[in-house]
């Protein structure tokens, strides 16, 4: 047992960094001493948590700078003397200390147009290989904790961008049903025009900090831009469209965009001047 | 148009009224919060402000982030200068009693070349000094390593500064990424790897010839030889792994069970794909030390040593 220095964003978004002596146990991990402090210090401090096994994604955080999810981050990797800073995730709205307004990402997800079967073909009609779902499979380990969202410069250092930026883990979405051996979309030209997928610049932060280890620069990201090229900058695919022979691009899930945007119009004047 | 809700997310709570996370917490103890949002006391009503935390420090990192920027820039420039240094000093590309042509010169084009070292001849009029006698390989494999997706992220990194470093502010203004006209080139990657897959056919070609040039002709082993070798092998070791050739050799394919040998080739890819950038590093490495070798060698400064004949 030992007692630390935790310095943690206490309030909102004007908030400011609180320092706290805590005590600590072999074993514990951040999330745990988060929770010492609200048992014995700051019993109003808001944390969002809830699997404490890194499998549900709520815990995301920043410790030292790092996104990390905080029952992930344990204790004995920081020295005996180093003070431990927690902040909320720094590309979201704080709700209050710890605690971020994460819809910028479900109202991400809801753009994107879901999984569409060939019509003809009715449930339990396909039989699928290993090979073909694997690649999919492992953008389905993720626990959508927002942390590649939230460290991906585009959005972090510009939030201008968030209009025309879906983020890693929804262009993870795009090219996992672009990969989807029964599916019978393209969503190819939406993934450059709509959902942003120009704006990476494969700089890989998203692939650092994903806590569940999925690679998804190298085999989201890339594979989905490649894919761009060879709808949109492919010469023969251009020639084709001057020919007559059009690929049919499917759009965003309708009635997403437009039919919000009227009734948050207030909000938005209230909300300006929040960015850094 | 997107709707306000998504520029400022906060300001939705703000507006409507609902202020999910604060107002839940009141009423209720831990183990039943569904929600996972833990508080022991009833908070007061403050709503969310609607921004982000209003953090000044450009990153709270306290690891040594800015190390490997620095040492991409220092890896990125030895190389250039190196390069560049070599491919104007038009000498010592050469070594005609074992035929060992540098890389950097191959193939040689210019009329200034010597006759043995061109493999498809020369162009019929002289070039003005500043061309370099590789005139097409060189601008070819430039291109593709300037598209090619991990020296991207290396340079957008260490030299462009967006971002420095995961999590770090970059010092940009604004950003548009690669959705400009002039970011465009970035997409031909592909065709800069066809290219070049032709011209580490070369390279591999050059390789092989000063097997067959001993010090008293016929087959012969010299320390440049191998050194020519480990080259090329790192050459196919970095354009093999490239990322658009993962994408034509079977990634972009929806379905694998249908073409199987493609998908075999995809998992060779695939796993080679992994060390891109070390073979990205390696390869720049082994190709200033065959350089090196050569020009040592080709002025006279050192002999090759020569293992058999």
């Amino acid at each position: 047992m030992s007692e630390r220095t935790f310095r943690v964003w206490r309030g909102a978004d004007d908030g400011e960094l609180t320092e706290y002596r805590v005590e600590v146990n072999e074993g514990e991990v951040v999330l745990d001493v988060l929770h010492r402090l609200q048992a014995t210090q700051t019993p109003d401090m808001a944390v969002r948590w809830n699997c404490k096994a890194g499998k549900c994604g709520s815990c995301s955080v920043e410790i030292n700078g790092l996104p990390r999810l905080s029952c992930m981050t344990r204790m004995s990797v920081f020295e005996e003397d180093e003070v431990v800073t927690v902040t909320p995730m720094r590309t979201f709205p704080v709700v209050r200390d710890l605690v971020c307004d994460v819809s910028y990402n479900y109202a991400k997800a809801r753009e994107i147009p879901s999984f569409t079967p060939d019509p003809k073909t009715s449930p339990g009609d396909f039989r699928m290989r290993q090979a073909d779902v694997e690649r999919s499979q492992e953008f389905r380990k993720c626990i959508e904790c927002f942390l590649c969202n939230n460290v991906c410069h585009v959005i972090r250092d510009h939030e201008e961008n968030k209009e025309h930026f879906s983020g890693p883990r929804f262009l993870m979405r795009v090219a996992e049903l672009e990969m989807h051996p029964e599916d019978t979309a393209d969503r190819r030209r939406t993934a450059q025009e709509e959902f942003g997928l120009g704006y990476c610049n494969i700089t890989k932060c998203c692939t650092e900090v994903c806590p569940e280890g999925i690679r998804i620069t190298d085999n989201a990201l890339i594979p989905l831009k490649e894919r761009v090229v060879d709808r949109k900058y492919d010469p023969l695919v251009w020639l084709g469209s001057k020919i007559g022979m059009r690929p049919r691009d499917t759009p965003i899930a309708p009635n997403i965009r437009r039919a919000e945007g009227g009734g948050a119009e207030g909000g938005g004047a209230e909300g300006g001047g929040a960015e850094e | 148009m997107l709707p306000a809700a998504i520029q400022h997310p906060g300001a939705v709570t703000a507006t409507e009224g609902t202020g999910p996370l604060p107002a839940s917490l009141a009423r209720r103890s831990p183990q039943e919060v569904e929600t996972t949002v833990t508080s022991t006391t009833s908070a007061h009503d403050d709503r969310p402000g609607g921004g982000r935390a209003r953090l000044n420090q450009r990153t709270l990192r306290t690891d040594r982030w800015w190390l490997g920027p620095i040492l991409t820039t220092l890896g990125l420039a030895t190389f250039l200068v190196y390069g560049a240094a070599r491919v104007f000093q038009q000498d010592h590309y050469w070594v005609a009693e074992h035929h060992y042509l540098t890389p950097f010169y191959s193939p040689c084009l210019a009329a200034q070349c010597a006759p043995e070292a061109s493999l498809f001849g020369r162009v019929p009029w002289e070039l003005p000094p500043f061309f370099p006698y590789a005139l097409l390989s060189l601008p070819i494999l430039l291109l593709f390593r300037v598209t090619c997706y991990y020296y991207r992220k290396a340079y957008y990194r260490s030299i462009w500064q967006a971002p420095t470093a995961c999590a770090v502010r970059e010092p940009h203004r604004s950003y548009t990424g690669e959705t400009r006209p002039l970011m465009l080139p970035q997409n031909g990657h592909r065709y800069f790897f066809y290219a070049a897959f032709v011209i580490t056919v070369i390279n591999t070609w050059d390789m092989l010839v000063p097997y067959f040039h001993g010090t008293e002709g016929g087959f012969g082993i010299g320390v440049g030889n191998l050194i020519m070798l480990v080259n090329v092998l790192m050459l196919w070791g970095y354009t093999l792994s490239c990322h658009s050739c993962r994408h034509i050799m079977g990634g972009r394919l929806r379905s694998f069970s249908r073409n199987p040998v493609r998908y075999w080739a995809w998992t060779r890819i695939s796993t080679l794909n992994h060390r891109h950038m070390l073979f990205g590093w390696l390869s720049i490495a082994s190709l200033m030390t065959t350089d090196a070798y050569i020009a040592l060698v080709a002025s006279g400064t050192i002999t090759d040593l020569r293992i058999l004949n």
